[in-house]
């Protein structure tokens, strides 16, 4: 139904994580368009995944990044950021922002989270004591951590003290790490993450800490902050036991604040701690007024997790569109990573219910600790905590209030292969995404009803797994076993000639040594009877299985492209060694390193292109395309290009294209290295490597990144002290951004790394799969790719070292071995018996002062202009 | 002397009866597996010589030829195509959006989510063929 009037204006003040959840699935569900949402935000950014803030040091803001940036563009979507909401008027029903602003609304929801609480500890406003909540926070902890080792003489620490054993105060520790500053955690309780584990679970917690480099200090009130008294910045902390510590900075993580002030002064109930109170629909006393995440006060308390938040926008969305949707009640269940070490817990983990059984399992050596709680009958789940190894949870916790198969419930705590926990039958109501709400029926459904048959695409078809990603084992094992149930085999054969996926391909051809089609196809392809002998009906091949022999016998090095039976394998760009376009005709780019061109270079160009009438544009990847050129014509036009010091770009090839650079160091005022220098010598190393998809690198002279160098497989980024790797970014249908793989490199550190990489990749690829999607599915993912072609975990890097030492040693340029060769030039005629004759079927027009193709309306109104033998000049 | 060089008349796809014989070029001008393109007047065809390879059975060694135009791209290009088998059949892709079509009848056997440009039929024309004295020659309505 098309509502047919205006939309309706709904006001979200607060643009966190919930915020943006909430304007998420009103976007997904509200297909009539009956609400405008506008978001205001406090800080000057879009809503960011706040729980892993510790990303950002490594990663930065993309590494925090949350959801698809396009939400915000969407029209019935306006996101103000950096416009705090000063006031609420609920009897105008307006809201005003801190410019003076009034804004109208229809429905007004308060998202405006929580505030990082700062203890009366004397000294708590001393120079140097932060707190850990914002983007601002941690870049202000990182500024001045990174100033005080530049005033500390080489080699003397950094010393940090986090005030707070939580889960913050753990995360805030692990930033400390990461900042190379010293961390001791101060606890005032018992033991670390008192809310979530158990004492036993906290012991085995602080020493895993403690095995990280940091320090834990649990019983302990911290009675003032005294200043140093050359500085006055922050220098020691005192306790009430009469203990004392010298710090340099201080993070206080001791709770969190519901931001509930605009409520108060609206005049909403508050609950007793705090928080705007609000009923199971999540709307206050106001029937206009709602109230999601950390600031709304549900079932008598404020919950700080991004769950139930989410849960709560949920609800809003489903109430706004007259859904009849209530909180189910929280689900407080967490499942994180800290400096390393795996913690989670879920239900019932101090086992308050009468009765309670628990069943412990723990390995002090191993650091490892698990618990089941249990019905006074051992057989209902009621909850559990497991710290060092969380492998047991993603099954166990959606069995929240089942009853556990099997007679004894610790075969689910005994490490893998010490015992066989029975198989885990998920009920359809089990809640296997927490985050986004996703039962197990859901997820099957996605399988059976709606034609999923990987991860992927339940992932997009449910948003399981799309938040946090604890689940995902487990929705891999749902898929699985869903596809078994339901006869799908997922199959990695290429087609029907050949069973094996391509990276299974590349391994047999390249053991047994073989080196065409033919052989390959009688040894490999499918019909091969068990001796090994040729079955009669096995095929030659087709369209989509040649060219990936193509490409993996070039990988290989068997010769050129164009060489015997190779050319028949080669897809038709490969073939023309040109770009074929919709009208039959081919474009031609030349390679130009690094995107640097000679002014003669540019005139040679220039010529060649209007000689031969073709049209060109300058590509995204820094280099210039010219198109229109005719098989017949691409012989004549390569020659010239060649003769002028030119050679094949490879734009029509799964191979490297370009490497972008930006000015660098040579040029630029803010250029720290030469990255053009560097692009340049990468492109000329990797010219011509055929890989299972195109390759792109980038390299920035410095950390500003013009060079777009994280939208590319490879990304160089210039740093002073050498270079920055990333990898796996890609612009196309599905952006992403490239991971950071290694830092501060030497070049031939860098050229070592990028070589084995790019030989990884192109041996264990599947067929068309780009970078990123690959270090997805590598074992262990960018950490497991860092193990392969960094720590040599699988005795491999002098293989692949040596393959890509061939590479460069035998590299060719493929269009000057043709111009070279006769036979090969052979296959460049228009019409085998009119070798020179233009395609008279082509057809052109003028615009903007150059020729495209005519389209069918053009063609049959008759106002074209030119024919392929008139060639258009400027 | 090739299955190729036979004298015997080779019909590929609907055996209609051609009005002129062209005569397009020798047999060995034409790579095994890859296609080349043929002008006769404003008529385009695309060539196709099988090797003498057993997974072809009995399409091994011979010549075929299809009508040049992709109907998918209305772009004169079949003869760029690449040849393999479907199902023992003989095929040839289509360079520009990847249908696959029989080379023996013309039959297009994989439409790949596309439908034919310009309303032209899906499957392609077939020419017949015979290969005599080295020379190949083509039966045109």
């Amino acid at each position: 139904m098309v509502n047919s009037g205006n939309p309706q204006h709904l006001v979200v003040i607060g643009g966190g994580m919930v915020a943006q959840r909430l304007v998420e699935a009103l976007r997904a569900r509200d297909d009539a368009g009956r609400y405008h949402v506008t978001v205001f935000a406090e800080e000057p950014r879009a809503p960011y995944d706040r729980v892993g803030l510790t990303r950002w040091f490594d990663e930065g803001p993309e590494g925090i990044a949350l959801g698809d940036p396009a939400l915000w563009a969407d029209p019935l979507v306006t996101l103000h950021t950096d416009r705090k909401i000063e006031s609420i008027d609920r009897a105008a029903k307006t809201v005003t922002d801190r410019l003076g602003h009034v804004h109208r609304y229809g429905e007004l929801v308060l998202a405006t989270g929580s505030s990082a609480a700062m203890p009366p500890i004397p000294g708590n406003d001393l120079p140097g004591v932060f707190v850990y909540r914002t983007i601002d926070d941690v870049a202000a902890l990182r500024g001045w951590v990174e100033e005080k080792r530049r005033s500390y003489p080489e080699g003397k620490p950094v010393r940090g003290a986090v005030i707070g054993g939580g889960l913050l105060g753990l995360e805030a520790a692990g930033a400390l790490t990461a900042l190379d500053a010293q961390a001791t955690v101060i606890e005032f309780g018992t033991h670390l993450m008192g809310v979530q584990v158990d004492l036993g679970g906290g012991h085995a917690l602080k020493r895993l800490i403690n095995g990280k480099g940091i320090g834990v200090r649990a019983e302990t009130a911290t009675s003032q902050m005294k200043p140093h008294r050359r500085t006055g910045h922050v220098g020691r902390l005192d306790f009430a036991d009469g203990g004392r510590l010298d710090v340099d900075v201080v993070v206080v993580a001791t709770g969190v604040r519901p931001r509930d002030e605009l409520g108060r002064a609206a005049g909403l109930p508050i609950g007793e701690r705090g928080g705007v109170v609000v009923d199971l629909t999540c709307r206050t006393e106001d029937p206009h007024v709602w109230a999601v995440g950390e600031v709304a006060c549900i079932e008598g308390r404020c919950l700080g997790l991004v769950a139930p938040g989410n849960t709560m926008a949920e609800v809003v969305v489903d109430r706004l569109l007259g859904g009849l949707a209530e909180f189910p009640g929280a689900d407080t269940a967490t499942k994180l990573k800290l400096s390393g070490v795996d913690v989670a817990s879920f239900g019932d983990a101090h086992a308050r219910t009468e009765d309670a059984v628990e069943v412990v399992w723990a390995d002090p050596v191993a650091g490892v600790y698990k618990k089941l709680v249990l019905s006074d009958d051992a057989r209902t789940l009621l909850g559990g905590v497991f710290v060092g190894d969380a492998g047991p949870y993603a099954s166990l916790r959606p069995m929240l209030g089942a009853e556990l198969p099997g007679d004894d419930p610790s075969a689910f705590l005994l490490p893998e292969g010490g015992g066989s926990a029975p198989g885990l039958e998920l009920p359809d109501d089990a809640n296997v995404c927490s985050c986004n709400s996703v039962s197990a029926g859901t997820i099957r459904g996605a399988v059976t009803e709606h034609q999923c048959t990987d991860v992927p695409g339940v992932k997009a078809c449910t948003r399981a797994g799309t938040t946090c990603g604890a689940c995902l084992p487990l929705v891999k094992k749902l898929v699985d076993t869903e596809l078994e149930r339901a006869g799908i085999e997922v199959s990695t054969a290429l087609c029907e000639h050949f069973e094996m996926s391509r990276a299974q391909l590349f391994d047999a051809v390249r053991v047994a040594d073989l080196h065409s089609f033919s052989d390959i196809v009688a040894r490999f392809g499918s019909g091969t009877t068990a001796d090994g002998a040729a079955a009669t009906a096995k095929g030659r091949g087709c369209d989509i299985c040649k060219p990936v022999v193509a490409s993996v016998l070039a990988s290989l090095g068997n010769g050129h492209i164009l060489a015997g039976e190779q050319s028949t394998l080669q897809d038709t760009n490969d073939h023309m060694l040109a770009n074929l376009q919709k009208d039959g005709t081919y474009s031609v780019v030349p390679r130009m390193p690094g995107g640097e061109v000679t002014p003669e270079g540019l005139i040679v160009v220039g010529e060649v292109a209007r000689d031969f009438g073709l049209y060109t544009k300058i590509t995204g990847g820094q280099r210039i395309d010219m198109f229109g050129a005719r098989v017949e014509q691409l012989p004549d036009i390569w020659r010239r290009l060649v003769d002028a010091g030119f050679e094949s770009g490879h734009a029509y090839g799964k191979s490297l294209r370009t490497v972008k650079s930006c000015v660098g160091s040579t040029w630029c005022r803010y250029g720290v290295q030469d990255s053009v220098g560097m692009a340049v010598e990468l492109e000329l190393r990797y010219r011509g490597l055929r890989s299972p998809h195109k390759l792109k690198m980038g390299v920035s002279g410095c950390a500003r990144e013009c060079a777009e160098a994280r939208g590319k497989d490879v990304g160089v980024i210039a740093t002073d002290k050498g270079w920055n790797i990333y990898v796996g970014g890609n612009g196309g249908q599905t952006p992403r951004h490239a991971k950071l793989l290694a830092e501060d490199l030497t070049s031939q550190e860098l050229l070592r790394t990028i070589d084995r990489f790019l030989m990884y990749y192109v041996r264990t690829a599947d067929r068309l799969q780009r970078t990123a999607p690959w270090i997805e599915e590598v074992d262990g993912g960018l950490d497991g790719v860092r193990e392969v072609i960094m720590e040599d975990s699988l005795g491999i890097c002098a293989d692949l070292d040596a393959a890509m030492a061939r590479h460069v040693e035998n590299y060719e340029d493929e269009w000057k071995a043709v111009l070279e060769d006769p036979e090969k030039l052979r296959r460049f005629s228009s019409f085998v018996n009119a070798p020179n004759d233009a395609d008279p079927s082509l057809a052109y027009v003028t615009e903007r002062g150059q020729r495209r193709p005519a389209t069918s309306a053009e063609r049959a109104s008759g106002v074209v202009i030119a024919g392929p033998k008139l060639e258009v000049r400027a | 002397m090739s299955v190729n060089e036979l004298a015997e008349t080779r019909v590929a796809g609907e055996p209609t009866a051609p009005s002129r014989w062209e005569r397009a070029c020798l047999l060995t001008d034409l790579f095994p597996e890859r296609g080349a393109a043929a002008l006769f007047g404003d008529v385009q065809v695309a060539l196709f010589r099988l090797p003498d390879d057993a997974a072809y059975g009995g399409h091994a060694g011979r010549v075929y030829a299809v009508q040049n135009l992709d109907p998918f791209s209305a772009a004169n290009v079949m003869s760029r195509g690449i040849v393999g088998t479907r199902g023992g059949e003989p095929t040839v892709a289509a360079p520009v959006y990847k249908q696959v079509f029989s080379l023996a009848t013309g039959a297009c056997l994989v439409l790949a989510d596309k439908t034919p440009k310009d309303d032209l039929p899906a499957d392609l024309v077939t020419y017949p063929v015979e290969v005599r004295d080295g020379v190949i020659h083509v039966g045109l309505p």
